[in-house]
């Protein structure tokens, strides 16, 4: 087990602004999302409030999206999401010993971040499902919400509208959820706040 | 770099959004909105079978003049045929007629019987018409639609209140005409369609709303400019659900309110407590539940109304899921600190 601090630069300005901008939409969204559903009516945000400011984050954040989907296109950053699939159910069941059992013991972390794998295959899982299923998702079934006229009638007997909805609120609810985890799984570094530092100046601290 | 060159995500995605914007595309091109409720084969015309109803042969004497938009009589003194047109607001199409509720009715169950003969004597055009509560008023048969309530309401209306007996029942439910809707229609859409085209009748044609005023007619649209998707709003919500009291034991209110009491605030509806869930919403749900059992029943009713959360099951499920993360990361952290 070495000690030595090392300081890789694994975070670029674009996914850095990319990163902060998208953390505080989500923010706002959950936020002004949980008051339009829960509204009761009177609720954390006022109604006509929430749905103006969550129509316009939500706006915002189609943009923020294309920009991190072109960016991870066209970037090397875009090969972080690429799953080798041959040995990676094995390589998901070491880390997730690891999350489990080895933390505990403080065992060293099995799939350490170097430049080539900024991301355990958990995290790589999660990240894939998280930004190229659930977030595109959210993003189409809010625009459909947006403009219901576009929306399609039915879908298999049942209210194309109501399914829209249902969509959006349950892939809302997952990133939520991912969301807690991911904040809580980002002080298991160096230090507690080592991670978070990273996200502002760029450098991950490795040891 | 180390990577192979392997797939990104972001290629499959892309790939995928092809895909389902050429699906997409397909399915809203082959869609057809039903804009008019679809006849049914007996109300298609010509189809109509009228030796099904008791009544048809003697109604046939009124339909063969007040069927058609002209009628033939021989003048006693000329002895010719003379045929004139019949005034529109007198011609009733029996397509209508006998598909409507009163389709079992004698034309002069409610016309006096001095109009089997012709021609009618004039003081016959002074004949007051029945209103709803005069017929169905103290009747055990129709005790389930309230209408000595709606009366009431009728009565406190706006409606009522500014044009006094002038506007009476007719001026939404022809008696000719009218069909009973929400409790039989499955198609909630068209029960909203038919139930503000009642509305439109007035409120949408100068001709008929100046019947009981000299005011310009109000431009709906312009009226409802604050209302976004407002699209959606008028062909997914009927007009008196903002701009009438809704009592949770009616399934149609009548008591309109004016303008300004009408509803504003979008969460009265996009919430919790909406107000669409005291009528119709509320009936074609529990209807539904009682068809389909409680999960369909609540899942897939067509009572949208965006926001607020319909499904307590669902509400349940993300509480435990979340609570369970939530226990989950408190127990993982307070091992990794006591370690």
């Amino acid at each position: 087990m070495t000690h030595q601090t090392e300081r890789l630069y694994l975070y670029p300005v674009w996914i850095r602004i990319w990163h902060m901008t998208n953390a505080m939409l989500c923010l706002i969204l959950i936020i002004t999302g949980l008051s339009i559903q829960f509204s009761n009516p009177s609720t954390l945000v006022k109604f006509k409030a929430a749905v103006t400011v969550h129509n316009i984050a939500g706006i915002i954040l189609t943009i923020s999206y294309c920009m991190f989907f072109i960016g991870n296109l066209l970037t090397p950053n875009g090969a972080y999401y690429v799953i080798a699939v041959k040995g990676f159910l094995v390589r998901l069941k070491k880390q997730f010993i690891y999350y489990t059992i080895g933390i505990f013991k403080k065992t060293d972390a099995p799939f350490p971040v170097t430049v080539d794998n900024k991301f355990n295959p958990l995290q790589q899982v999660t990240y894939v499902a998280l930004m190229y299923v659930i977030v595109p998702f959210v993003i189409i079934s809010g625009w459909g919400l947006l403009y219901p006229e576009v929306t399609v009638n039915s879908v298999m007997g049942i209210s194309g509208l109501d399914m829209t909805d249902l969509l959006h609120i349950s892939a809302g609810f997952a990133i939520s959820v991912i969301m807690c985890v991911h904040i809580y799984f980002c002080t298991i570094g160096k230090s507690p706040t080592s991670n978070f530092r990273s996200m502002i100046n760029g450098f991950h601290e490795s040891h | 770099m180390n990577y192979k060159a392997n797939i990104r995500p972001a290629w499959i995605v892309l790939v995928l959004l092809m895909l389902s914007l050429l699906a997409y595309t397909l399915i809203k091109r082959s869609e057809t909105t039903p804009v008019v409720p679809v006849p049914t084969e007996q109300e298609k015309p010509g189809k109509l079978d009228l030796s099904k109803f008791k009544n048809a042969a003697e109604n046939e004497n009124c339909f063969k003049c007040h069927g058609q938009s002209k009628y033939t009589y021989e003048n006693p003194e000329s002895k010719k045929t003379v045929t004139k047109r019949m005034y529109g607001e007198l011609v009733l199409n029996r397509d209508v007629f006998y598909v409507s509720n009163h389709r079992e009715f004698k034309c002069t169950d409610c016309h006096s019987e001095d109009y089997s003969t012709f021609p009618h004597a004039g003081n016959l055009r002074m004949e007051t018409k029945a209103n709803c509560i005069d017929c169905h008023g103290g009747d055990e048969k129709y005790a389930k639609f309230k209408f000595e309530q709606i009366e009431s309401e009728f009565q406190a209306s706006t409606h009522s209140e500014k044009h006094s007996e002038d506007f009476t029942c007719w001026m939404c439910h022809n008696a000719h005409t009218y069909k009973i809707n929400a409790r039989t229609n499955e198609n909630l859409k068209e029960t909203i369609l038919y139930d503000n085209l009642i509305c439109l009748n007035c409120h949408g044609d100068i001709r008929n709303y100046q019947l009981l005023t000299s005011k310009a007619k109000p431009n709906i649209l312009q009226k409802h400019e604050w209302l976004p998707n407002q699209a959606s709003h008028f062909t997914n919500v009927r007009c008196i659900e903002c701009h009438a009291k809704n009592e949770d034991t009616l399934v149609v209110a009548h008591h309109m309110v004016a303008k300004s009491q009408a509803v504003r605030k979008c969460e009265a509806c996009h919430s919790k407590n909406s107000i669409l869930f005291a009528s119709l919403y509320k009936y074609k749900v529990s209807e539904k539940i009682q068809k389909e059992g409680v999960v369909k029943g609540l899942l897939m009713g067509d009572a949208t109304s965006i926001g607020p959360d319909k499904s307590n099951t669902l509400n349940i499920i993300s509480l435990v899921l979340f609570g369970l993360t939530v226990l989950v990361i408190v127990i993982h952290a307070f091992l990794r600190i006591k370690k």
